[in-house]
């Protein structure tokens, strides 16, 4: 048993996740309260250098094969056996497509209590996780002895979890990964030629408010005028009027344009996690209530429809 | 011809014949085209009524099944006012292959999730039914709400969604309920307890909704003593009135400006302020076209000292669409896509045309559709939109 | 092929949430409960399946207020067995409801068992990998794509930046919804009320509703608004011209 809180690094076709460093620093939050280091848990095949900028007391590195992709029949087995061996103080995971698929599955194996959704914590070893669509903190004591944790962004900067300096590594022992019945056949890259949002200066964000498909045109218009690129929510993605490489939130895309343009999103958390680390933000809605206005620095009540044609007459004009 | 091809067009004739009074006048088309010329958005249909009629007597109505562009229908009962024949075109044949597309899955994203929010809330704007009556806030003396009221009133005014959740439709909301103040009016509503009248949904085809939202309301009215019903919306007046009685419902029940139209001559005294413009009436679909009535709303309009009455182009009959109904309050994206125009900025046009200062109207569908036109057409910005109530409670200074 | 879908039912978010007079959870007084919205893509996801490989698409959902309109709608989208779960889920965490579930789901023989990937209610983690660890079964969550074939399934698993993992999944399995492949369908109330005829709700007793494996609530609270946006006012064109000299502001013009 140790006090040592436990951060498993999540990473994707050899590049680590933002959401590693987010936890990391809640970690280094976490970590004086409970009297122990910042470990960061990496799990790989041949993977040792994705350990580099971590803000970690040490790196604990699980080599297997069948840990060369992220499936979670095997990094259920591996931590499984790690978490029973060493009995840290508490685990963090990402509450993304890996942490999730492992950390409900592990606390009901190991009969551990699980906190979900956390934001941030508290210098007194106190949770504050976010629920209801982000309308209702709970707070409460990281539960003893150890605690398995998911996290979401937004409480602590991915920054704040790196290091110019590599912490030392130790390898740990991996149980036997047998009769796995999840496998990986392959990847499916979203369509290529296309822009990668995370890198663009400005933004053209759309939601739910565009309404249908062929009124993306408009805003497909007003990024041309303006030299910007769409991308939407993930309610225009679940319609197919955009392909999925245009998705910003939960599934989709952190971005961090200058300018994030927003128009018809009302500001669901899974999307506002995602923008969060944009220059400045200006959304465009009917609803005065809506979330959106509470982090955007300059907002705009009026139907997206009204404002978009005009728009972008006078950008035009301009250019 | 097949067996299927047969029943298809056996079942939807009887669907038909069921859910509209003179059904089977439908037999009686004479292909004269009128209700397809006259359909304000008939040019982009690929079955305007007429041709549809065509498509059923040979036995393909699954064709029009699979096309989607008779979600342009707005139900604004032009073709059935035309129809030499008499033939319940709107509510008949174009809600009833409505409920044939929706009954197929094939119905706009838009539409569908104004249809799902009226079934989970009992209004298509998807808001909290307990904040139905917020709007009364502030007002005084009291609205009273029937289930705190616990007492009889004279008049149980059903106020409606848009009446009750628009942010721009609430001032119209709030002027009437002050006008009836004024009055001394003896009236209550339902608040929480009301939900939608539903008229708008069974128009865009979803009856068996209409019918929910109908018995949820039957049972809301039953539970309280008053001697009759007045209604903000024409839409909720023609269920009330045409539609509810079949399935049980029944009350005395007057539009708005019917009810304070009888009390003219009070409001006469009362009102002292001038509004000296002219002003353009817009008789709406449901309140004219549909029902008939339209010297009460001009009446009063021509009590309020100052006010010069004109007329725009279309007028009584022959008014326009705004483009709301049937289903077209929760088709703008989709109708916009189609048409690239908007049925409201003709209107507004033709208030202009006609000289107008302010464009008057009396559903709770119009204010923002034509307030939206008029901010975005070149030379409309001077137009003003406003409910008679709220033309009323200004003269009144109230 | 034996589809169960397992619907989760949560406080609808449109109506104002208030914390309970103990300050450490939700006042679930007059709670409207609503399907999660993921679990109607999982319900559609089973559905689709039903309809390319046959089978039959058997729903269970807890007994909350809700519960059976949820469970007639489903019917009516072609759902063949409805079941009902009974006890007090009005406070049940999900470790309780996937214990209590999988008692139920045990017996049902299931070849593939779908629910939403999440809930905005999950304090204690998600209901599908606890549910399939309750039953031994392999899980795996954010999926937005499902074949079945031979015994197995492939599945589409979604990741950041829009890409995706094919993976092959034993049978039986759970498997967490993100969206069906097409958005659930708009079933009409006639239909629903037509399954109400002919349809009927089976009624089964949840084992104890056991908690364990959450943590304790200290308190709840509403986090405090954000600095609200500075509104440009007027017209469309007044507008549209702040904007453009904004955006020159910003340098992105």
């Amino acid at each position: 048993m140790s006090q040592d809180i436990y951060v498993v690094i999540e990473h994707l076709r050899g590049q680590v996740a933002d959401i590693s460093y987010t936890m990391l620093a809640g970690a280094r939050e976490l970590s004086p309260a409970a009297g122990g280091k910042v470990v960061a848990v990496l799990l790989g095949h041949n993977a040792k250098d994705l350990a580099k900028d971590f803000a970690a007391d040490q790196v604990l590195y699980l080599d297997h094969a069948a840990l060369a992709e992220f499936t979670s029949d095997a990094y259920q087995l591996a931590l499984a056996d790690l978490i029973g061996k060493d009995q840290p103080r508490a685990i963090l995971f990402g509450n993304t497509s890996i942490g999730a698929d492992v950390a409900s599955v592990l606390s009901m194996r190991l009969g551990l209590p699980l906190v979900n959704s956390c934001r941030s914590f508290t210098s007194n070893a106190k949770f504050i996780s976010q629920i209801c669509g982000g309308k209702i903190m709970a707070e409460g004591e990281l539960p003893s002895p150890t605690a398995l944790v998911t996290m979401v962004p937004g409480g602590y900067s991915p920054d704040q979890g790196r290091s110019v300096d590599s912490p030392p590594i130790a390898e740990s022992a991996v149980p036997a990964l047998e009769a796995l019945r999840v496998t990986l056949s392959k990847y499916i890259e979203p369509e290529s030629a296309d822009v990668d949002i995370s890198k663009e200066p400005l933004l053209i964000a759309v939601g739910r408010g565009i309404q249908n498909q062929d009124n993306i045109e408009l805003a497909d218009a007003l990024a041309q005028a303006i030299g910007g690129v769409v991308c939407a929510s993930r309610p225009v993605i679940d319609q197919g009027w955009l392909s999925t490489s245009r998705l910003v939130g939960k599934s989709g895309k952190q971005v961090k344009p200058k300018v994030y343009f927003a128009m018809g999103i009302s500001g669901a958390p899974e999307h506002v996690e995602a923008i969060t680390q944009s220059g400045t933000i200006i959304a465009v809605n009917t609803d005065p209530k809506a979330p959106i206005f509470d982090i955007a620095k300059y907002g705009v009540q009026m139907d997206l429809f009204e404002l978009v044609e005009v728009l972008t007459g006078q950008l035009k004009a301009k250019v | 011809m097949s067996a299927t091809d047969v029943m298809t067009e056996r079942s939807f004739y009887a669907k038909v014949l069921e859910a509209t009074p003179s059904g089977e006048r439908l037999r009686l088309c004479l292909e004269c085209g009128n209700c397809s010329g006259i359909c304000p958005f008939g040019y982009l249909m690929l079955y305007p009524p007429s041709r549809m009629i065509a498509m059923m007597r040979a036995d393909r109505i699954n064709k029009v099944v699979e096309t989607d562009t008779v979600w342009m229908c707005v139900s604004c009962y032009a073709c059935t006012a035309v129809c030499p024949s008499k033939i319940p075109l709107t509510p008949g044949l174009m809600a009833g292959i409505k409920e044939e597309l929706i009954l197929a899955g094939n119905v706009p994203a838009e539409l569908q999730s104004a249809l799902a929010n009226s079934q989970r809330y009992g209004n298509p704007q998807g808001e909290s039914p307990r904040k139905r009556a917020d709007w009364t806030l502030g007002i005084q003396p009291e609205v009273r709400i029937m289930a705190k009221h616990k007492q009889s009133v004279d008049v149980l005014w059903f106020v409606g969604d848009y009446a009750s959740y628009h942010p721009r439709v609430q001032a119209a909301t709030k002027a009437l309920a002050k006008v009836l103040n004024a009055l001394g009016v003896d009236f209550g509503i339902l608040g929480p307890d009301e939900t939608s009248d539903g008229d708008s949904q069974r128009l865009a085809g979803e009856r068996g909704l209409f019918e929910m939202l109908a018995e949820k309301n039957g049972k809301a009215l039953g539970r309280y003593q008053f001697n009759q019903i007045i209604t903000t919306d024409p839409h909720a007046y023609n269920a009330i009135k045409n539609e509810y009685p079949a399935l049980g419902i029944s009350y005395p029940v007057q539009h708005y400006t019917e009810f304070l139209a009888e009390r003219i001559d009070v409001l006469k005294l009362l009102m002292k302020q001038q509004i000296s413009a002219k002003i353009t009436y817009h008789d709406p679909c449901y309140l004219g076209r549909a029902n008939g009535i339209f010297d009460p709303p001009r009446d009063l309009l021509c009590a309020i000292p100052g006010v010069e009455l004109v007329e725009m182009t279309h007028n009584h009959t022959n008014s326009l669409c705004c483009g709301g109904g049937g289903g077209g309050m929760w088709l703008d994206g989709f109708q916009w896509e189609k048409a690239h125009v908007r049925l409201s900025d003709w209107r507004v046009r033709e208030a202009m045309n006609a000289g107008a200062d302010v464009l008057a109207v009396a559903c709770p569908y119009e204010t923002p559709r034509f307030e939206d036109a008029a901010k975005t057409m070149p030379g409309a910005e001077a137009l003003k939109v406003r409910d008679i109530a709220e033309l009323l409670a200004e003269a009144l200074g109230v | 092929m034996n589809i169960v879908v397992l619907i989760k039912l949560v406080p609808d978010l449109v109506e104002e949430l208030t914390i309970d007079s103990g300050g450490a959870g939700l006042d679930l007084t007059f709670a409207r409960w609503i399907i999660n919205e993921f679990d109607d893509h999982a319900l559609e996801q089973g559905i689709l399946l039903k309809e390319r490989h046959g089978g039959t698409v058997t729903v269970v959902a807890p007994d909350l207020e809700g519960a059976d309109d949820v469970l007639f709608t489903a019917a009516a989208k072609d759902a063949d067995r409805l079941i009902k779960v009974k006890g007090d889920f009005t406070m049940a965490n999900n470790h309780a409801l996937a214990r209590a579930f999988s008692a139920i789901i045990k017996d049902l023989q299931a070849d593939l068992i779908l629910t939403g990937v999440q809930a905005h209610n999950d304090l204690d983690g998600s209901a599908g990998p606890l549910l399939a660890e309750c039953l031994q079964l392999p899980y795996v969550g954010y999926v937005s794509g499902v074949a079945v074939n031979d015994g197995k399934s492939t599945i589409r698993k979604e990741y950041p930046g829009g890409l995706l993992a094919e993976m092959e999944v034993a049978l039986p399995t759970v498997l967490g919804i993100q969206a069906a492949e097409q958005p659930p369908r708009y079933v009409a109330v006639s239909k629903v009320r037509q399954a109400m005829k002919t349809s009927s709700i089976e009624e089964l007793d949840a084992s104890d509703l056991n908690p364990d494996g959450a943590a304790e609530i200290g308190r709840m609270f509403q986090p405090e608004a954000a600095a609200h946006a500075e509104m440009i006012e007027g017209s469309p064109e007044e507008v549209s011209a702040k904007l453009v000299g904004l955006f020159k502001e910003l340098g992105v013009l």
